[in-house]
């Protein structure tokens, strides 16, 4: 946003503004904030299908981001295909199904995975679970390239481009908003809702919980292991979904997708990997953080901060809390 | 005493279970007959919790085999021996520590809610309608429970809140959730002051007079243990030296020696 310099109309939140500095206003600090928990949004949405995993088995499943690429060229491509299938022209409906059908592909992802790697590997170490999940990993990259193809794919769910100004009564020229990222997070928020409810208030849920809490106990009342982690793999592949059609429509569908997990990594250190909470505010946090540090240091540190700003700012979070902000303290049993 | 022992519901047969070089159960072999409130003891090391856990199918013993109402099982785990109709509860607390107490007993009901938890994921995700009476049948069912058990206060709280007392109760909840033929308890009053044993073994007495629910008991007090069982089993290094009534046990010369520490 342009503003002529030394122009003091805007309420001055920043002494910067008053050497012509672009970012000394409210306004452009709302704009940077804005931005910023929206990608926020979207980091806790990738980290949480981490959390989620990780508490129902104890897996930190490296496989996520490969799940993430994997569900959004499923979508990508049977959006394509749908209609020269079916006989029909609605892009919606196009979208409709390639959803419908990549969703059914991440179950089936899901059960095979229970099924064919996780059931075997009951009660071994967190390194052997880490190491299947590499493997896991490059299974889904080569199967995904495989069917779908490895160029560069749209995904086109009608998310509007053109960025639009707000309260522009508060402030002059109002607050520049990305619409497209306005969509992405309010998706995020409702997944995030969605299944927060499904895990306080359904029986599943709760078993879901109970499993997190304490696999041998679980156990003993009846909840049955391999049923839980087949759902839980579900949840994860749907948030993979989700997370990848958001990303690839803003980015395209292409194998950089699977670096979009990279940035949850920063998330799950601040926010603790067995928490949900944690992996929603970690997000927000990184995200706000990303984009204020960019755009107040950057001129000083110099530019690109916003690449190594998180992994920096998790680290010495690391030396102070390394369970992260809501993780169980680690206490070794003695 | 007025209630009816009835046939023998569970045989333990010639179990042998080893952790690598370590002989934890060596060919033990009892039984425990239905609405009997039947307690293991023995030192530290002895070998109850294995036995329990082999029970519980936790452990899969090498040797022996274990029948159930008829049914012998070898390699069943936790899940399955739930489904027969056994519960727990544990000598090391393992409950669900992020949850209240409410839900936590909740969880107990896991296997009497009927369909199964993937189907209820996909077709009734959030609980409407049908979903919605049969949970609060349940939860009807555990708050009978949480008033049996006197902690109707700490409803709504995170059991990790709760003292160690109230958390073997509320362990003890949870499985009676389950409706068991049998219920496990290893340890179920360690740890707690007098008063809250004596409340303990009044839970336990009421539980086996008013539900004929069979009791198989690991304690360390012995004033409980004589006071409350009907029989009772002891192991000293993983072996059988002792099994018969409380009185037929307290005068076994091995048992006094394996207690006294004295080897002659
Ligand atoms: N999972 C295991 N792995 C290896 N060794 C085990 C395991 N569980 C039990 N043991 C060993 O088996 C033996 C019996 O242990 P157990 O816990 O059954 O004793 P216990 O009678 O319950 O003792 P306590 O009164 O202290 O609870 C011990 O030597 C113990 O170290
Ligand atoms: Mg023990």
């Amino acid at each position: 946003m342009a503003e002529a310099p030394g122009k003091r109309t805007h309420w001055d939140f920043n002494w910067r503004s008053a050497n012509g500095f672009k970012g000394g206003t409210m306004a452009f600090f709302l704009e940077t904030l804005l931005g910023g928990l929206m990608a926020g949004m979207l980091y806790s949405l990738v980290a949480l299908g981490f959390v989620l995993i990780f508490k129902a088995s104890g897996v930190f499943n490296f496989a996520q981001g490969a799940m993430v690429l994997f569900a959004a060229l499923a979508m990508a491509r049977f959006a394509e295909w749908a209609p020269a299938w079916f006989g029909f022209e609605s892009k919606f409906l196009a979208n409709l199904i390639a959803f419908a059908l990549a969703a059914a592909l991440m179950f089936v992802l899901a059960w095979l995975i229970e099924r064919l790697v996780l059931r075997h590997l009951v009660n071994q170490e967190a390194a052997t679970l880490l190491m299947a999940t590499l493997g896991i990993t490059y299974f889904i990259d080569g199967l995904g390239q495989t069917i779908f193809g490895s160029d560069i794919y749209r995904i086109d769910v009608g998310m509007p481009k053109d960025p639009a100004f707000v309260l522009e009564s508060v402030f002059e020229g109002g607050v520049l908003v990305n619409l497209e990222d306005v969509y992405a997070a309010c998706l995020a928020a409702l997944l995030v809702a969605l299944l927060s409810l499904f895990f306080q208030k359904t029986v599943t849920g709760r078993a879901l919980r109970a499993v997190a809490d304490d696999h041998q106990a679980a156990q003993s009342i009846g909840i049955p292991l391999n049923g839980i982690w087949v759902v839980v793999w579900c949840v994860a592949g749907i948030v993979a979904l989700v997370a990848g059609i958001i990303w690839g429509s803003k980015l395209g569908v292409q194998f950089s997708l699977t670096t979009v997990a990279l940035r949850a990594l920063p998330v799950i250190i601040l926010g603790g990997l067995t928490s949900v909470p944690g992996a929603i505010i970690g997000g927000l946090i990184i995200g706000v953080g990303e984009k204020l540090s960019e755009v107040y240091l950057g001129p000083y540190i110099g530019g690109g901060i916003e690449i190594w700003f998180a992994y920096a700012l998790a680290l010495v979070f690391l030396l102070f809390r390394p369970q992260g902000l809501f993780g169980e303290k680690i206490i070794d049993r003695v | 005493m007025s209630k009816k022992i009835g046939d023998v519901i569970l045989d333990v047969q010639n179990i042998s279970l080893r952790f690598g070089g370590v002989k934890a159960l060596t060919d033990i072999s009892f039984n425990v007959r239905e609405r009997e409130i039947r307690s293991i003891i023995g030192p530290n090391g002895a070998g109850k919790s294995s036995m329990l856990n082999c029970i519980n199918g936790v452990y899969q013993p090498q040797e022996g085999s274990i029948v159930f109402r008829g049914q012998t099982f070898s390699q069943m785990n936790s899940r399955q021996v739930a489904e027969m109709g056994i519960a727990r509860t544990f000598q090391n607390l393992a409950l669900f520590k992020g949850m209240s107490v409410v839900d936590n007993i909740m969880t107990g009901r896991n296997l009497r809610i009927k369909s199964n938890l993937f189907m209820q994921a996909i077709r009734n995700p959030f609980g409407i309608g049908g979903a919605q009476r049969e949970e609060e049948q349940h939860r009807e069912f555990v708050e009978h429970i949480i008033d049996f058990l006197e902690i109707q206060a700490y409803r709504k709280t995170p059991v990790g809140q709760l003292s160690y007392g109230l958390q073997k109760r509320v362990d003890l909840g949870r499985a009676l959730a389950m409706e068991p033929k049998v219920l496990l308890l290893d340890e179920p009053m360690a740890g707690m002051n007098l008063e809250e044993k004596q409340d303990m073994s009044r839970f336990i007495l009421d539980v086996n007079d008013e539900f004929g629910t069979t009791v198989v008991l690991i304690e360390h007090d012995m004033g409980v243990v004589m006071d409350i069982s009907d029989r009772v089993v002891v192991l000293d290094y993983g072996r059988k030296i002792g099994d018969g009534t409380p009185e037929e046990v307290r005068s076994n010369d091995e048992v006094i020696r394996a207690y006294l520490g004295t080897t002659n």
